[in-house]
């Protein structure tokens, strides 16, 4: 175990060493950004000092020494447009994006965990079928034109809840939440269902299919032999074997609600991570996108040895190689 | 295709399953309605949205047909420039498509490639394929595609080079893994014994035992790849607004979904829904059929 964990460990530095060589190339060979830095009509003096500035006089290699240690030190430069510290813009942002996506997956699991484990008790009913074809639905949608639909029928429309914007925050722990006040709330429900929507439908495909394996094995029947009712077989002994391999997802389906976000705050207006790299990209404010880039990196990677780990620490039928 | 070979295959438990499998044969019903739609629809349409001598200002904004205000000319209704929603859905569903299906089969290709020299060659080559897989599996498509794009700038062909990169990785793990176990057969060490060149090897034996999985795989991407794209020209950064995807129609119809026009942007989206719907009801049947583990 403890050898698995250092192998892991070492992995994980390497990834993001990785994924920083990968964000420096791709910046340097795009577009030079001395001409966001500079006025229309800089002279060629205040050109080149804008380069020296922004070390564009080094070579390249001199350059990535520059940036990883820079990077290393939590120093990613200043945005372009904001003119404050890339990484201080993320981490303003940050809470509104976990808010969204926590709501997501909570919504994700509620919905899903009774609708997947209903199917896959009983596979062969009508309900099933429409549970599957729901999902299957839900998987063939363009997350965000759910996003539009939900804001033409709900706030054009209807006039129920606020089309975009994040509404009244209040402060819990230093952490700026919404959904402790009724405003709150009413703008946070759009944004979050329209989130939720992809990783409900995956949720349920793999829950149904989980529980179909779990049903045909023998603790099942012999927990229905000494008596356990309909419930206690597929809730205590069904479902909470068949919850195991969702940790493994768990990693994924973060990933994907942060990947999604990006277009559900963009349709939604809703200040977090995700519209901020939208409009980072827009606007070519490389600092940021860079910021976003390897913090994103850091988490999924942080995540996903977590989620390993503790596998292998709930199922102890695991044998970690 | 022999008479014979047809009437195999005609009898074979596939075609027996599909018969009796409605939701495959819905889901062939929409693609094919689809691959009618993407040949021959801009014939049937009565505008090309995209030759201006052929739009009028005066009909922009439409409703559809049955609505008040309705044009019977324009059954989905017009855009701000008076182009037919409908046949911009038609022109936009053969972008989309194309995008899907040439993405699917470079990154087919390019990743069997990888999986089948890796699983073989081993050592390595095998370590350096897979930790490049492992990095990018490590961010979730849409992201990595996001910032491809954002590097690259708007167009058709940035786009299929950014969905490659993403779409690669499923197919080399999946061949990696399936060569991994055809090299220990025994057919295998027989025809290395007779002194068959590794490429023969590869062409005759391998890729013909590892293509099954793929072909799951192939299906349910190229849907994939359409939500991606759509999600990639929303923003703003996959076509280019002379080459409007559907989800570049969606994102057109965004900016004036406020104002109450609905059909501009809600039909696109119905139609991507349907496209996807359809090639994932026939991947859902071809992976329980061709993956005998799961019945």
């Amino acid at each position: 175990m403890f050898g698995y964990v250092i192998k892991r460990a070492f992995q994980m530095v390497l990834v993001l060493w990785a994924v920083s060589v990968l964000v420096f190339v791709m910046m340097s060979f795009t577009g030079d950004p001395t001409y966001m830095m500079v006025p229309l009509d800089a002279t060629e003096e205040q050109i080149a000092q804008a380069r020296r500035l922004l070390g564009l006089d080094h070579s390249h290699l001199t350059q990535y020494r520059l940036f990883l240690k820079n990077v290393l030190q939590g120093d990613f430069g200043r945005s372009f447009v904001f003119r404050q510290p890339a990484n201080s813009l993320i981490l303003e942002r940050l809470p509104a994006t976990l808010e969204i996506v926590f709501l997501a997956m909570a919504i994700a699991l509620v919905v899903a965990i009774p609708l997947g484990v209903y199917a896959g008790a009983n596979p062969k009913r009508a309900g099933s079928h429409a549970v599957m074809a729901g999902s299957l639905v839900g998987i063939s949608l363009p997350g965000f034109w759910v996003g539009m639909v939900l804001i033409f029928v709900f706030a054009v429309k209807l006039q129920l809840f606020p089309s975009s914007g994040r509404g009244p925050t209040q402060e819990v722990f230093g952490i700026r939440v919404s959904f402790l006040t009724w405003e709150g709330l009413r703008h946070i429900i759009l944004p979050a269902v329209t989130l939720s929507i992809g990783t409900l439908a995956i949720l349920m495909r793999i829950i149904r299919a989980e529980m179909m394996e779990v049903m045909r094995q023998d603790f099942v029947r012999f927990a229905r032999a000494k008596g356990v009712g309909q419930r206690g077989v597929l809730f205590r002994h069904g479902l909470k074997n068949a919850l195991i391999p969702l940790v493994t997802v768990f990693g994924l389906m973060l990933g994907d609600l942060i990947a999604f976000a990006t277009l559900t705050e963009t349709i939604f207006a809703w200040p977090g991570i995700g519209k901020l790299l939208v409009d980072s990209i827009y606007r070519g404010d490389r600092p940021v996108i860079v910021v976003y880039l390897m913090f994103v990196a850091l988490m999924f990677v942080v995540v996903n040895f977590a989620v390993d780990v503790l596998y292998a620490l709930i199922d102890p039928r695991i044998k970690i190689r | 295709m022999s008479a014979s070979t047809l009437d195999r295959f005609l009898a074979s438990e596939l075609v027996h399953n599909y018969r009796r499998n409605l939701p495959a044969v819905i889901g062939s019903l929409i693609v094919l309605g689809f691959a009618f739609t993407v040949t021959f629809g801009p014939g049937l349409v009565a505008q090309d949205p995209y030759d201006i001598a052929q739009l009028e200002l005066m009909d922009s904004f439409k409703p559809p047909a049955w609505l008040e205000g309705g044009d019977p000319a324009y059954w989905l209704g017009t855009d701000g420039q008076g182009r037919d929603v409908l046949a911009s859905i038609v022109y936009g569903t053969r972008i989309s498509l194309f995008i899907g299906l040439t993405a699917m089969l470079a990154s087919c290709l390019l990743g069997t490639t990888l999986g089948i020299v890796a699983g073989f060659h081993g050592g390595w080559l095998d370590a350096v394929i897979m930790r490049i897989a492992d990095i990018q599996l490590s961010f979730p498509s849409v992201l990595t595609a996001l910032f491809l794009m954002s590097a690259f700038g708007t167009g058709i062909e940035k786009v299929l080079i950014a969905l490659t990169s993403v779409g690669w990785v499923v197919y080399a793990r999946t061949v990696r893994g399936s060569t991994l176990r055809e090299k220990q057969r025994e057919y295998i060490q027989a025809a290395r014994v007779s002194g068959l060149p590794n490429w023969k090897i590869i062409l005759r034996h391998i890729l013909p035992n590892v293509l099954t999985p793929i072909i799951v795989v192939a299906t349910i991407q190229v849907g994939t790849f359409v939500l991606i794209e759509a999600s990639l020209s929303f923003l703003g950064v996959g076509v280019p607004i002379t080459k409007p995807s559907l989800g570049l129609l969606i994102k057109n119809g965004f900016d004036v979904l406020f104002s109450g026009l609905w059909w501009i942007s809600v039909f696109p989206g119905l139609v991507i829904m349907l496209l996807v719907f359809g090639i994932n009801l026939l991947g859902d049947f071809l992976r329980d059929e061709l993956n005998p583990r799961l019945k």
